[in-house]
């Protein structure tokens, strides 16, 4: 039965609703899907007993008729969403065995609508990484290859389990967080859909915090259709969340089919650099070219800021990431290492517990936090951060949308070595100045390169502005007919 | 900027990690390729712009000061490393 495993979200309720299989079939055919691709290691804990568990209450509920959103439907949570009984890691050492005693908002909001958990996916450690290769519990492999080769590639990160499986059909949908593009980013490399909503959308209770101001959960799904269908399911206003949005969004499914005509598009000069790779370039030029056949108006504008946005976000994040980060000292949960003292215990907790990237990212913070030179870097970021705001703020009194690519590159390989940090930051030059502004992006597979990589093209409108978004990728997807990986 | 390894030693303990001295030079070395490449941020005017201190546009919500959730000590405890009753055990902090 591991066809089922074949149909996208909106497929698969509508066959579930016809009775033409159950709940538990679905739930089965992913189960052995899963089985049969463990060497990709995208989930870090599988829960198919528990998944079983609910596809049989999903199958109660549809032969009661009460079948709700997401009735039956498998998903994989990335494993930096709390899920009350089942470990949740943030893929570091020191959160292992780490189970939580509630759930997310947003995986409880994906319950509440019927859906199946397959298990917990896997991640770049505290989602600090774009390749997946920071993950305590070892990197997780793309399941694409470039023609004719068979090195393994990265999935992309932080979310990098969640595009995978999805990729996969290891899971029917999952979810992912992007604080710097950790959803856009591997949802390129892996050929998925990816969708960053505007900051405040998703509450961000019981996801384990990297930076607050940043950090936002998402939907990551292998059509355009199912990312609306998904982020219907998780938005809303949360009590628990401050800065959890009380404004409605609408349904997106809906928004789908009503095209891009009339629409302004833009194309920040600032996004093609002396440099940029020749196909990745001519892809972009193909997106603008489907857009304005489809009736929008494609225009020239520019983000003058957009070269400050990466050294931006490496002090921002960091200095979030380093309070943030500050409350695993070896006490309520998680690691310890014994010490003489409590100090010496919280050093040793967190030496062992982090990996290099975390701490890292963690001293970073810490120094530009710290007394003589909070002004000269943090406040000093916080001001070119408004810069970077404004710039989106006035472009979108020009324009409705902005198309640039999603990454510089496609796939890299996972035994690339790349030793320099601020290299690896670099896969992340186009997604970062949204995150910063905290507007909704999208990424959408677009075309393969000459090794028959996915590339994704991204698709930014202003807060709160999802709607938009949908239309735009929806027509991309349409004109991209994208070769997906099949189930 | 650069860092030097009293600085690197510094900030690892305001951090609470601790770095073995061997490690100390390389780290400096690491996090100095970093800040070197974050200083291009002084180029920016930044003089009559006010610093945008979180993710949203949105004024904070105003909520009662009330209990909303407690009294669940083996749930709170439940992930301890190492408990005493109801508390969590920790080595000896006052003399």
């Amino acid at each position: 039965m591991t066809d089922l495993t074949r149909f996208t979200i909106a497929q698969a309720r509508e066959h579930l609703r016809k009775k033409d299989f159950t709940a538990l079939e679905l739930t089965d055919a992913y189960i052995k899907a899963i089985e049969g691709h463990r060497d990709l290691n995208a989930y870090i804990v599988e829960t198919p007993d528990l998944a079983r568990e609910r596809a049989k209450e999903s199958d109660y509920r549809i032969k009661t008729g009460d079948a709700k959103y997401l009735e039956g439907i498998p998903l994989g949570i990335k494993d930096l969403f709390c899920t009350e009984g089942v470990q949740t890691t943030a893929g570091s050492q020191i959160l292992k065995g780490f189970v939580p005693q509630y759930e997310s908002t947003v995986s409880q909001r994906l319950r509440d609508a019927g859906s199946v958990m397959l298990g917990k996916l896997n991640l770049d450690e505290f989602a600090m990484g774009s390749s997946n290769k920071t993950s305590f519990y070892g990197n997780v492999k793309n399941p694409w290859k470039a023609k004719g080769k068979n090195d393994d590639l990265a999935p992309g990160g932080s979310s990098g389990g969640s595009a995978a499986a999805v990729s996969a059909h290891i899971a029917a949908a999952a979810t992912g967080t992007d604080t710097g593009g950790s959803i856009r980013q591997p949802a390129a490399f892996c050929g998925i859909v990816g969708v960053k909503p505007t900051y405040g959308r998703c509450s961000r209770w019981g996801i384990v915090a990297f930076a607050s101001s940043l950090d936002q959960a998402g939907p990551m799904t292998r059509t355009v259709r199912d990312a609306a269908i998904m982020l219907n399911a998780m938005v809303g206003h949360d009590p628990k969340d401050s800065t959890s949005s009380p404004l409605p969004m609408g349904d997106m499914e809906a928004a789908l089919g009503k095209g891009v005509k009339g629409l302004k598009i833009g194309i920040p000069k600032e996004y093609r650099p002396d440099g940029l790779n020749a196909e990745v370039n001519a892809l972009w030029d193909k997106g603008a070219a489907w857009l304005k056949a489809a009736g929008a108006e494609v225009v020239d504008i520019s983000l003058p800021h957009t070269k400050y946005a990466l050294p931006t976000y490496y002090i921002v994040a960091p200095a979030e990431a380093s309070s943030n980060l500050a409350r695993y000292d070896g006490v309520r949960y998680g690691l310890r290492v014994p010490g003489n003292s409590l100090d010496e215990m919280y050093a040793k907790t967190r030496a062992a517990g982090f990996g290099a990237e975390v701490k890292r990212r963690i001293l970073i913070g810490t120094y530009v936090l710290s007394a003589g030179y909070y002004d000269a870097y943090y406040l000093k970021a916080q001001k070119v951060r408004a810069l970077i705001a404004q710039d989106f703020e006035q472009a979108f009194q020009k324009v409705d949308a902005i198309l640039t690519p999603t990454a510089p590159t496609a796939a890299f390989g996972l035994n690339d070595k790349i030793t320099d940090p601020v290299a690896m930051y670099l896969n992340d030059v186009f997604t970062v100045p949204a995150s910063l502004a905290g507007i909704p992006g999208s990424s959408v597979p677009a075309g393969l390169n000459s090794d028959g990589l996915p590339l994704g093209l991204q698709v930014l409108t202003k807060r709160w502005d999802e709607e938009t978004l949908f239309r735009v990728s929806q027509v991309l997807e349409d004109a991209a007919q994208f070769p997906s990986l099949k189930g | 900027m650069s860092l030097d390894k009293a600085t690197v030693r510094r900030i690892a303990h305001l951090a609470r990690i601790e770095v073995p001295d061997s490690a100390l030079e390389p780290l400096a070395q690491e996090l100095s390729g970093i800040m070197g490449w974050i200083e291009q941020l002084r180029e920016v005017n930044t003089d009559a712009v006010a610093p945008m201190t979180g993710g949203t546009d949105m004024k904070l919500a105003w909520r009662k000061d009330v209990q909303t959730d407690g009294d669940k000590p083996e749930k709170v405890l439940a992930n301890a490393p190492d408990r005493h009753e109801a508390f969590f055990a920790v080595p000896k902090v006052v003399e």
